[in-house]
């Protein structure tokens, strides 16, 4: 292969410098954290009364959002290993969005669990009084496993690129340099390490694959195995993982999107690339429908006493609206869109994954909060602020507050370290030419 | 009940610590001599005490000191529970006719934050054309305690005696035991509690269940303190129609303090029977249903809800 092209997709490719509108981004998103933050410290001062959640609905917008970044995170899980190891090569460039987006979603996942604790300074409490017979221990031991897969399988496809980013020392700059010197310095290329390397990163991925359907399905254990109406169900596992697929791939095609125009990477991230995940995320929208529809309408057949206001409250009641723009922006407005192959162009494409993961947030709080309001005893003896849930001030900025931290994340790696995989670019450009 | 009972005590203490100083052994190293800064004037006002050796004496007021109240039941008996012990309550609906003493003692006894109940009375009616009814709800004591099985770090366990328990030093918060819980029997301390000093200093002893933590679950618990010192549970005192019975199910046994009953042949006769049981919780409340009553039923004229906000 010629140096030229091969220099061309390095320097394509390096991390570069925030222009205007990636400062404004990223003030923004600062701004976010620094009011969730106000809020959380409000919170730990004056407790959880701060909130909007009481002694019915004890679990609110936190949990929501909690399952919402589970959900999301498994996407990396997803592109690098299901697509890696089914030797599907398209999808390499967009391997480390997957996988960084999974890293910060399940960082803020473990964050947000531990604000919605009532006593988060008993944290170690997990640990030393721990009892496996708990689905949040099970939770707590898959979604650290995850975390630290994650990270492997985030650090070592980079560790080649490091070693391109040692190289340019006066554009990274000196801070940055150090750190990749830090990360990155005994990479040498040599056949052994590439080898080693390979091996590891399919090691994981066939280990990332129980362990992510392991955190989604625990995550929507601690539902199951309550007794509630509309949690009681053995549909939740896959109910729960085939909605995560969707809200990631949807979480890809934005991200995908954003970064495309943002550092001009047309060439790399293809409108064939959007093509494809599009369809992918025609064929998940519709299993997740199709749960939705095993979910909902199996118990509404039957319409026993428990699950009746549940289900009236979701279809026609207090709930509807918020109901039916879930369905309808997570599954069917997307579907109508990627169906047809216009809609499966980079724009379309990037409004449809946006449909998708605001309908999946919505879906998510759904799925917590209206079964709380539904007690098997009616709701009784307690003052009148406590028979209905509206998430205050503080909740919003805590929970805006975390999704702006995982996407400044996801921002600021892609500051730091290429965000399209340089060694493996040019490896599989080699290989195309010689075929 | 509990001043009259804190005051019995320290009389008692107190009437030890009054004799011994009394008695004037003059050595330095007694441990019970008062010291120079705690010499008080005699007020003139006296009361009667027994002494050690069993002497009825006359001691002056100002010498009677209040002592903390006597220590309670170690974490690790409260977690083991009463040996021998099955505790059972049997709540007759008959009888009831939602005067709420039974909560209005139990909020009171356990310092639970106002608006919250750890004892609901609910109107209930099975369907349109069934019978209303009112049914005072505590904590069911599971034999097969959802609670107990989610809680991640044991702080919610489950007694040799049956009861089910809280430690509010170990509650992390996570809230999973009240998703659990079917009976809507779990609350939560959202916020830090107003208490009196006096309450809010003490340690908090799982068997009593107070103080309430901020951040933590408290629920009804049978009231361990009282049963173990043969007293009954508060609401079971406190309630004027003696709808609660409460009990040991190994002597088989119920009492609601006036009327005594064989647990089995009451819940035999009465056709008792236990709230959800197709859940397979196994609650340790027995119901018996509301016939030949003894009081109409009336709905609450205003929702206690308004009144509580």
């Amino acid at each position: 292969m010629e140096s030229i092209a091969k220099q061309k997709i390095v320097e394509d490719l390096l991390p570069q410098k925030f222009g205007k509108p990636g400062k404004i981004w990223v003030g923004i998103l600062l701004v976010f954290c620094a009011l969730g933050l106000f809020a959380y410290i409000r919170q730990l001062t004056k407790g959880l009364a701060v909130t909007g959640m009481r002694d019915y609905v004890s679990w609110g917008i936190y949990i929501s959002n909690f399952v919402f970044f589970v959900a999301i995170s498994l996407v990396g899980s997803l592109i690098t290993a299901v697509l890696r190891l089914s030797d599907v090569h398209w999808s390499t460039p967009l391997t480390r969005i997957a996988e960084i987006i999974a890293v910060s979603a399940i960082t803020f996942a473990s964050i947000i669990i531990i604000v919605d604790m009532g006593r988060p300074d008993r944290f170690y409490n997990l640990f030393i009084h721990g009892r496996l017979q708990s689905p949040i221990i099970w939770d707590v031991v898959v979604i650290t496993t995850y975390f630290f897969v994650s990270i492997l399988l985030l650090y070592f496809p980079l560790m080649p690129d490091l070693a391109i980013l040692l190289k340019f020392k006066e554009k990274t700059g000196a801070g940055l340099h150090k750190l990749y010197t830090f990360l990155g310095s005994f990479w040498k290329n040599t056949n052994a390490q590439i080898h080693i390397n390979e091996k590891a990163v399919n090691i994981l991925s066939i280990t990332i694959i129980p362990v992510a359907f392991s955190i989604h399905t625990v995550t929507s254990w601690l539902f199951a195995t309550t007794y509630r109406p509309g949690w009681d169900s053995t549909n939740f596992g896959a109910y729960f993982i085939s909605g995560a697929f969707l809200v990631g791939a949807g979480g890809v095609i934005v991200a995908m999107y954003i970064f495309r125009k943002a550092y001009q990477l047309e060439n790399y991230i293809t409108d064939s690339h959007f093509d494809k995940m599009g369809k992918i995320l025609v064929l998940l929208a519709l299993l997740y429908l199709y749960f939705n529809v095993n979910e909902f309408l199996v118990p509404a057949f039957k319409m026993k006493k428990s699950e009746e206001d549940h289900l009236l409250g979701l279809f026609t009641g207090e709930f509807a609206p918020v109901f039916w723009f879930a369905i309808t922006t997570a599954m069917i407005i997307p579907i109508l869109i990627l169906v047809f192959k216009k809609g499966r162009r980079p724009l379309p494409a990037f409004i449809a994954g946006i449909l998708v993961v605001i309908g999946s947030w919505f879906k998510r709080y759904l799925i917590v909060t209206p079964t709380l309001l539904h007690p098997f005893l009616p709701m009784h003896d307690v003052p009148a602020s406590y028979r209905h849930y509206i998430p205050t001030w503080e909740e919003w900025s805590i929970a805006l507050g975390s999704l702006a931290g995982a996407m400044l994340i996801i921002t600021l790696f892609a500051r730091i370290f290429p965000i399209i995989p340089i060694q493996e670019t040019i490896t599989e450009t080699e290989q195309n030419e010689t075929k | 009940m509990k001043n009259n009972d804190t005051s019995r005590r320290d009389f008692i203490a107190s009437s030890v610590l009054a004799g011994l100083t009394l008695a004037g052994c003059s050595t330095k190293d007694n441990p019970f001599e008062p010291d120079i800064q705690d010499q008080v004037q005699p007020s003139g006002e006296t009361v009667k005490l027994l002494s050690v050796n069993g002497e009825v004496i006359e001691v002056d007021k100002a010498f009677l000191k209040p002592v903390p109240d006597l220590p309670t039941v170690s974490n690790e008996a409260a977690r083991i529970g009463i040996p021998g012990k099955k505790f059972v309550m049997v709540i007759d609906l008959s009888r009831c006719k939602n005067l709420k003493k039974c909560q209005a003692s139990c909020n009171h006894m356990h310092h639970i934050h106002p608006g919250q109940n750890w004892i609901k009375v609910y109107p209930m009616q099975e369907a349109e054309h069934t019978a209303p009814y009112w049914q005072p709800t505590t904590c069911m004591h599971c034999d097969e305690p959802p609670c107990v099985k989610v809680c991640p770090v044991d702080a919610t366990f489950k007694r040799q005696d049956g009861i089910v328990l809280i430690d509010s030093e170990r509650c992390v918060g996570c809230r999973f035991c009240m998703a659990a819980c079917p009976y809507s029997t779990r609350v939560f301390n959202w916020e830090k509690l107003d208490l009196p000093k006096a309450i809010s200093d003490k340690p908090y002893s799982c068997e009593t269940s107070v103080p309430q933590k901020i951040g933590t679950v408290g629920k009804c618990d049978f009231c361990p303190d009282m049963v173990r010192k043969g007293d009954l549970p508060h609401c079971v005192a406190a309630c004027p129609n003696g709808v609660f019975f409460f009990g040991d199910m190994n002597e088989d046994s119920v009492t609601n303090g006036a009327e005594t009953f064989r647990f089995s042949e009451l819940v035999k006769d009465k056709s008792g029977y236990r709230l959800m049981e197709d859940l397979g919780t196994k609650p340790s409340v027995y119901y018996l249903p509301p016939v030949n009553r003894n009081f109409p039923f009336e709905p609450e004229e205003q929702d206690t809800t308004q009144k509580n906000s």
